[in-house]
């Protein structure tokens, strides 16, 4: 598919030169490229999902590759994987229940669909015993057996196979279409979910600090004051992109009470704020936080003034890996015009010393690690979780084999 | 410390509290209270009811007063059935009651006030009278308690002529009006004060004063061990006050920060052209005085160290030129002068923690002068303990600091300072020279960004330097061994207070197990205390926030004055909770800052006494 290709090294290009701003466009991005991947896909007769999951795990690994830091891409890879194995395991119940019926019809009589009811859900959790549950120790030692194995006890009903099986070939595409477009749907409306929460944290003549500029954070906090909750708001401006002078305006602009402050005030205020409401690049699997620097200063002056510090995230963010070293491994060190404009300090610098390291170094990170016990809260479309918790939203949305994309070596 | 206007807000902080604990007159009473009071118009208060009759005032200015007046009433006629029900009592019950009619009085005479409104010529005189009468009445009944008649009596003259002054302003009768019905000027009621007989409604209502004479009195006791407290800002009383003495002209800041309501906040932009302007017509101020305000409100000079020692200097030059007019006593002229002279400092920009102390260390020494010392004797005497406090306090202990703190720099060592201080830029060079081997970062923060001053001086002398931001500081914390910062001050709990940002990151670096070192010298330290960053506090000038260097076309909030949601608040300086500092280097040696009040106390006394 060399059109296919063409798409995806576009978007690597993007994701390379830094084109793309924020986890959300970057989501919807990549799930969007995925879908055209997947449809684009020519199957094979048998084993389709295997060789979906092949296809989709190649261009995975090029997006990852073009911007590891950015978590959201393998994130949505991820998410699309496990997608494919799970529609894939629903397809084979639903193709282990057309069998059982062939097999009831067999036991029985060919054109009785009275029992198939009781039957089918027999062979359903049946097979639901042995496939859709976790990976049991026979499955994980025989492979991808799930495909493989249950349609075995159906070699007898050799015709209705054949027609299940085609059908099943073209419901497994239209599946995993159907759930890709779903994801796209949620990472589209995360900001509204989470918003519907904004009421049941909030009260009246509440004081709330942030840092910099999310827009989750944004929408957040318009909808608490649509539901006509009154509370004030100090945003410190966030060097050094300065966003928090753009969400003042945003803010002022609705109605709300905005003070403008410092990075360098915020521990002075926090300790007449009540809670501190803050976005994330990305959620750990650990309950860390990946977020725009600064933020680990305002987690550990909560900390000190005991405010509440609550992160809202849509799950997009959530990233199934540990992080280790995540500070220097998860970080993007930017441009240091941003602080020290080129030539400032060239007229002082001696730039003849021994050693050939510079004299002057300028540092720019973009990111911030915030550990897992500073976070009170996580707000995420599918509700409020604790830190604690976030591990066993993983297992919903990933699949373990999914966790190194990496293209599997054909043995 | 500057000895501020010491008035009657210090005895009027008795009377707020008590004045929220009438019940049912609270409601009513909040609301008066929290009309926004809009603009420092002159408003005459009483010492007793300036709370209420503030928001009054501001009604009286144009607010809505339809509103306020049926309410008005109805307290009214409620106020006056309290009074009546409550016939006798014990002492603990007169409290009670002086609280609660105070408050009933005083509601009722908030209610007056916006019956006055309406009826405007009605001048009162006789209600203004009648509520001197009252207070007098309170007052001797409650020197009766605690204190002599006489200084009551001479406090209830002052107040009368003070209300005398003070036209058009709202005032209520009594909760006995027939006391009053003798009318007339307020030297009547002097006479009718000693006369009248106490009665327990007139207490009521002025108990509240007479308590809070007694309070102010014994704080004059105690002044010398607890701190000044500073000019209130707050407060219009004193604010107008303060305006009418002020030389420089001060426009208030648009969209004030409610929180730091009770420190000053200016438009920046108008003083400098107006100083200017004005250089010609201040006789009363030494040109080097003046130079030194200059030179303050311009940010040309900063830091505690610099601004002390230019301010000296000054200090100096004015004593050099100085003679003592006729008919007048030297030290006493000349203490005067210097206030002035600190006055107008204070206008520029107020006064850092290190000024406050070498100002009380300068009174101190004229007033311990000799009385029979010739002139000239006692200016040399004066200059050259001028000079020996800069040498010995400043330049000295700066020296003796950088010996001490360069013994905890090893080869090898990452070192972290915040923003500019001239002491650790001195313990860097030192150590540099002394040729060992190490790292410096440099943190930096907007808007100041002092650090670059700092950095420019390092990178020339050619050490090794990091600069990066104040959010990065979580960054680059873990290969940091030490961290040193400078002070403004070191206050008696041990808080640290310090450029803005350092309380952040002394925080981090408690966090990553990094140690602190405060280097600060002993003339800075100060008895007073603080917990927060937000009762004592120095705001800057906003616009400069809205600025973004570098970023020309950012300018998102260039128009923030239009909103009146929309605030800037631009604070100079933090507390640093003790628990953060590992160890405060002065020229005493290394301390713990649990160490620094007995220093206070100890070196305290020792260098007024040479």
């Amino acid at each position: 598919m060399p059109d296919i290709q063409a798409h995806v090294n576009d978007f690597v290009l993007k994701l390379k030169r830094r084109k793309i701003e924020g986890s959300q466009a970057t989501a919807r991005q990549t799930a969007e490229l995925l879908r055209a991947v997947v449809s684009h896909q020519r199957l094979p007769y048998t084993n389709q999902a295997l060789a979906l999951l092949d296809a989709v795990r190649d261009v995975g690994e090029q997006l990852i590759a073009a911007n590891p830091v950015e978590l959201a891409v393998g994130n949505i890879v991820r998410r699309v994987l496990h997608i494919i194995r799970e529609e894939d395991l629903t397809s084979v119940a639903s193709a282990v229940d057309g069998l059982g019926l062939s097999t009831n019809s067999d036991d029985d009589d060919n054109f009785e669909h009275d029992d198939h009811p009781i039957l089918s859900a027999a062979a359903v959790a049946a097979t639901a015993r042995s496939t859709l549950r976790a990976p049991s120790l026979q499955t994980l030692l025989e492979g991808l057996p799930e495909s493989a194995s249950a349609p075995r006890p159906s070699s007898s009903g050799g015709d209705s196979e054949g027609k299940s099986k085609s059908a099943e070939r073209k419901k497994l595409k239209h599946d995993v279409i159907e759930a890709i477009n779903e994801l796209i749907q949620d990472i589209e409306t995360c900001h509204e979910q989470i918003s519907e929460q904004a009421v049941g944290l909030i009260h009246q003549n509440e004081v709330i600090l942030t840092l910099g500029r999310s827009k989750t954070v944004k929408e957040f906090l318009f909808a608490a004051n649509e539901k006509k909750r009154s509370f004030r708001v100090f945003i410190a401006e966030g060097a050094p992109r300065y966003q928090g002078h753009v969400l003042a305006k945003e803010l002022v602009a609705k109605g709300l009470q905005t003070t403008v402050i410092t990075d360098s005030a915020v521990f002075a205020m926090i300790s007449r704020v009540n809670m501190v409401i803050v976005g994330a690049h990305a959620i750990m699997a650990n309950g860390g936080v990946i977020a725009p620097v600064g933020i680990n200063m305002v987690a550990l002056a909560a900390q000190r003034h005991a405010v509440p510090f609550v992160v809202v995230a849509g799950t997009h963010k959530l990233c199934p890996l540990y992080p280790h070293n995540p500070e220097v491994l998860l970080n993007d060190l930017q441009c240091p015009s941003d602080l020290l404009d080129f030539g400032e300090f060239s007229d002082c610098m001696d730039f003849s010393t021994s050693g050939g390291s510079p004299l002057l170094h300028v540092v720019n990170p973009a990111f911030d690690f915030i550990p897992s016990k500073l976070v009170s809260l996580f707000v995420t479309d599918t509700g409020g979780h604790s830190p604690s918790y976030m591990y066993r939203l993983i297992a919903d949305y990933y699949s373990t084999d999914d966790f190194v994309v990496e293209r599997r070596i054909k043995s | 410390m500057i000895p501020p206007f010491r008035h009657s807000s210090v005895g009027r902080l008795p009377s707020h509290a008590r004045i929220a604990v009438p019940g049912y007159m609270s409601p009513r009473r909040r609301e008066g209270l929290q009309m926004p009071i809009g603009s420092y118009n002159s408003s005459e208060n009483f010492l007793g009811m300036s709370p209420m009759l503030s928001p009054s005032s501001s009604q009286l200015n144009g607010s809505d007063l339809s509103e306020v007046a049926p309410s008005a009433r109805l307290a009214r006629s409620g106020s006056g059935k309290v009074a009546s029900s409550f016939p006798g009592s014990t002492g603990e019950m007169m409290m009670v009651m002086a609280v609660k009619s105070g408050g009933n009085a005083s509601a009722g005479i908030s209610l007056r006030n916006a019956s006055v409104v309406k009826t405007l010529p009605r001048v009162t005189e006789k209600d203004e009278e009648t509520r001197t009468l009252s207070k007098n009445e309170g007052a001797k009944s409650g020197g009766k308690k605690k204190q002599t008649t006489t200084r009551a009596e001479r406090r209830a003259l002052q107040e009368a002529q003070r209300a005398a002054k003070e036209a058009g302003m709202e005032n209520g009768k009594g909760n006995k009006p027939k006391a009053s019905a003798g009318g007339g000027a307020p030297s009547i009621s002097n006479k009718e004060k000693g006369v009248k007989p106490p009665q327990k409604v007139e207490n009521l209502d002025t108990g509240t004063t007479s308590e809070k004479r007694i309070v102010r009195n014994t704080e004059k006791d105690r002044k010398k061990d607890i701190p000044q407290p500073q000019m209130q800002f707050d407060d219009k009383n004193r604010v107008e006050k303060a305006k009418k003495r002020a030389v420089v002209n001060k426009l208030e800041a648009k969209n004030r920060v409610e929180l730091f309501r009770h420190l000053p906040q200016y438009e920046h932009g108008s003083q400098l052209p107006y100083l200017q302007e004005i250089f010609f017509h201040l006789d009363h101020i030494h040109p080097s005085v003046y130079k030194v305000g200059l030179q303050s409100l311009s940010w040309t000079i900063s830091g505690g160290n610099a601004r002390c020692k230019e301010m000296l200097l000054a200090f100096r030059e004015a004593i050099v030129d100085y003679s003592t007019p006729p008919e007048k006593a030297f030290a006493r002229d000349l203490t005067s002068k210097i206030g002035s002279y600190v006055s107008f400092l204070i206008e520029c920009r107020p006064l850092s923690v290190s000024m406050g102390n070498a100002i009380r260390f300068l009174k101190n020494r004229i007033a311990k002068l000799q009385h029979d010392m010739p002139e000239s004797e006692a200016k040399a005497q004066l200059i050259s303990d001028i000079d020996h406090f800069i040498d010995e306090k400043i330049v000295i202990a700066g020296k003796v600091i950088v010996q001490h703190a360069v013994t905890k720099i090893k080869d090898g060592d990452v070192l972290l300072i915040y923003g500019y201080s001239s002491v650790v830029e001195m313990i860097l060079l030192h150590a540099y020279e002394q040729g060992k081997q190490f790292r410096v970062v440099v943190v930096d923060s907007r808007p100041m960004l002092e650090g670059k001053i700092l950095l420019r001086t390092l990178v020339t002398k050619g050490i090794r330097c990091t600069y990066t931001h104040i959010n990065a500081i979580s960054y680059i914390m873990h290969e940091v061994r030490c961290v040193f910062l400078g002070a403004s001050s070191v206050l008696s709990n041990g808080t640290v207070y310090s450029r803005i940002g350092t309380a952040s990151i002394a925080m981090v670096a408690h966090a990553f197990r990094v140690p602190v070192l405060i280097c600060c010298e002993t003339y800075k330290f100060h008895e007073r205390v603080q917990l927060d960053s937000i009762c004592s506090n120095e705001l800057g000038d906003p616009d400069v926030i809205a600025k973004v260097s570098g970023k020309e076309d950012f300018n998102h909030l260039a128009d923030w004055a239009d909103h009146k949601n929309l605030q800037l608040l631009n604070l100079l300086y933090d507390a640093t909770p003790s628990d953060y500092v590992s160890m405060i280097v002065t020229e005493h040696g290394m301390v713990p800052p649990t160490s620094v009040p007995v220093i206070v106390r100890e070196y305290g006394k020792y260098q007024f006494l040479f």
